[in-house]
């Protein structure tokens, strides 16, 4: 497999995307609401409200549940993506030609996964950034600079969230290769979110601490389903049924 | 160039392609002609690597179908323009292009020339820059065949590249195959129109999921015996000469208005007594007219066996 070749369907897609209003909404809604609302959230709930919420020993907690839904989101995004990519390409018919090319199966696979991790990153680390700054605003008579720095978070965004959104998408191609149309596909693509909730939750309940260590045994689990999706998706991706029973 | 040998598909208990021998060689324009159904997809597909052969071999410029060491060779070798021409929507011509050029290893400065080539070849360099989802059926083929000529491929499969095409666009597609034969590439052309077939095929397959007849449209043209004389009259045909032509030994005969129609082996004998019977019994004969038989009554006739 070369990796210059994936990148050639890759940058195809990217070009294809700027003219696609699903695509372009899926990458920019959910990180806005995202880093947007949580910090108004905390301010009502945690800063003005009376709940004790404010206190320095409760905040850090829930700070660390609510970026862990920036992971959450991080996966929800590529679903949109990897769909239109995929099923896209089966209603254009436009398989056929390229599957007639010296590509591989694992190059275009591989293509169609790039092109929706990257926009995804970008638009979730944006997303983080000001999700950071926000929070930093709402908490810093009580916390001071939360989150500049913090390893915490910081294990999340560069190693937790790239995995994830990468499990996401290859579980969307997985899916979108079996199903016909782009609503159905994203409608299967939400289980992918299911794991991803329950961590969430277990946090918020304080079943699990969300800390570097905790993270990191999270990301090591989650890469090792993204190998296992990698090869489940190069052997669903068969050709032959493709061709013919993709109508 | 291309070579099958008791080719064979079966999806499940239907077999789409039966034991289909045929070669094509260097530069030839092969038609492969049969009805819906007949299996020239399955065939095409099978010869681009694309599905799984059931039986039989095949090779093309020597590299095996189906062997993985030689897939890479052959998918170098071959161009493919698809029954759907499966097009990028949301890119435009020179995009749609240019992805391929790349996916080619085609250098920066040979994509820039080649692309420029063939879409001003085809006529649609003024539209390099309109998305492909906007073009008109005819406009969609020609960028499907610039497509998959972009690597300089020996040999070009097509399939019914002039199906759904209007008249001027299909002339302009058969034009440019017969351009392509004068770059000595091979074609393999499925289609069901007979008369494309005739008009720009070296040779011609008549294929109905097992190969029904194979050479040059003029071998199959001969392949049926089958003049028929055509005599036109001035009224129709009335009961007098009906029953006077009756009484002759004529084969197939059939009187269909003012006319009537019969098969003929030797015209310069058989005529005229025929003309003769029909001023007798007070016909008045308009014209007479020998005709061949053409490539269309082969293809039914093979069609029906
Ligand atoms: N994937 C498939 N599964 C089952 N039958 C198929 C499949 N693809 C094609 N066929 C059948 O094989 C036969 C040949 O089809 P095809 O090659 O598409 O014919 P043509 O291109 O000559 O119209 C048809 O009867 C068709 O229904
Ligand atoms: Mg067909």
């Amino acid at each position: 497999m070369r990796l210059s070749k994936a990148w050639i369907v890759a940058a195809r897609d990217f070009k294809i995307f700027r003219r696609v209003k699903n695509v372009w909404s899926s990458i920019i809604i959910f990180p806005v609401v995202i880093s947007v609302l949580f910090p108004v959230i905390l301010e009502y709930l945690a800063v003005r409200g009376s709940h004790g919420l404010a206190a320095p020993g409760v905040l850090p907690n829930l700070l660390n549940s609510f970026s862990f839904f920036l992971v959450i989101g991080a996966a929800n995004v590529p679903l949109g993506i990897a769909s239109y990519s995929v099923v896209g390409e089966k209603v254009e018919k436009s398989l056929e030609p390229l599957l007639a090319t010296p590509l591989t199966d694992g190059e275009i696979l591989l293509g169609k996964a790039i092109s929706a991790v990257i926009p995804t990153l970008v638009a979730m680390y944006a997303a983080a950034v000001v999700f950071m700054v926000g929070i930093d605003g709402v908490t810093f008579n009580t916390l001071g600079y939360y989150y500049f720095p913090n390893w915490n978070i910081a294990t999340l965004l560069l190693v937790l969230m790239p995995v994830a959104i990468v499990m996401s998408v290859l579980f969307s191609v997985i899916v979108s290769s079996r199903v016909n149309d782009v609503r159905s596909a994203n409608s299967f693509g939400i289980f992918i979110l299911f794991p991803l909730l329950g961590i969430y939750l277990s946090s918020e309940t304080s079943i699990i601490t969300l800390d570097v260590s905790t993270l990191l045994i999270i990301s090591g689990a989650i890469l090792a389903v993204d190998v296992a999706l990698f090869f489940l998706s190069t052997k669903t991706f068969r050709r032959e049924e493709i061709l013919t029973k993709w109508k | 160039m291309i070579e099958t040998e008791n080719l064979t598909k079966k999806f499940w208990d239907l077999t789409a392609v039966d034991n289909l021998t045929l070669h094509v060689d260097d530069g030839e324009v092969f038609g492969f002609l049969g009805p819906n159904g007949a299996g020239k997809t399955t065939t095409i597909r099978i010869l681009c690597c694309l599905i799984s052969k059931t039986s039989g071999t095949a090779t093309i410029g020597g590299y095996e179908i189906g062997n993985k060491a030689d897939w890479l060779k052959i998918r170098k070798t071959i161009g493919l323009v698809p029954d759907n021409v499966g097009l990028s929507e949301n890119l435009t011509a020179y995009d749609n292009l240019d992805f391929y050029g790349k996916i080619y290893d085609l250098s920066d400065t040979q994509r820039k020339e080649n692309n420029k080539r063939f879409l001003e070849m085809l006529g649609l360099w003024d539209k390099r820059n309109v998305l492909a989802g906007t073009f008109s059926k005819g406009m969609k083929q020609k960028l499907a065949i610039a497509r998959a000529l972009i690597h300089d491929p020996q040999v070009l499969f097509m399939d019914e590249p002039t199906a759904n095409l209007d008249p001027e666009a299909s002339k302009t597609v058969r034009d440019f195959i017969l351009q392509l034969k004068k770059e000595k590439k091979t074609i393999f052309l499925n289609t069901h129109n007979l008369d494309e077939a005739q008009r720009i095929c070296d040779r011609v397959a008549i294929m109905n999921t097992s190969l029904r007849a194979i050479g040059t449209p003029q071998d199959l043209e001969s392949s049926v015996s089958g003049r028929k004389t055509v005599i036109g009259l001035e009224q129709q045909v009335n009961e007098p000469v009906l029953g006077a032509l009756k009484k002759l030994p004529l084969k197939n005969l059939s009187i269909n208005g003012d006319t009537i129609t019969f098969d003929v082996e030797d015209p310069d004998k058989e005529n005229s007594p025929v003309v003769e019977t029909i001023v007798l019994a007070g016909g008045h004969v308009r014209s007479i007219n020998v005709v061949g038989s053409t490539l269309e009554d082969t293809y039914l006739k093979l069609l029906r066996k």
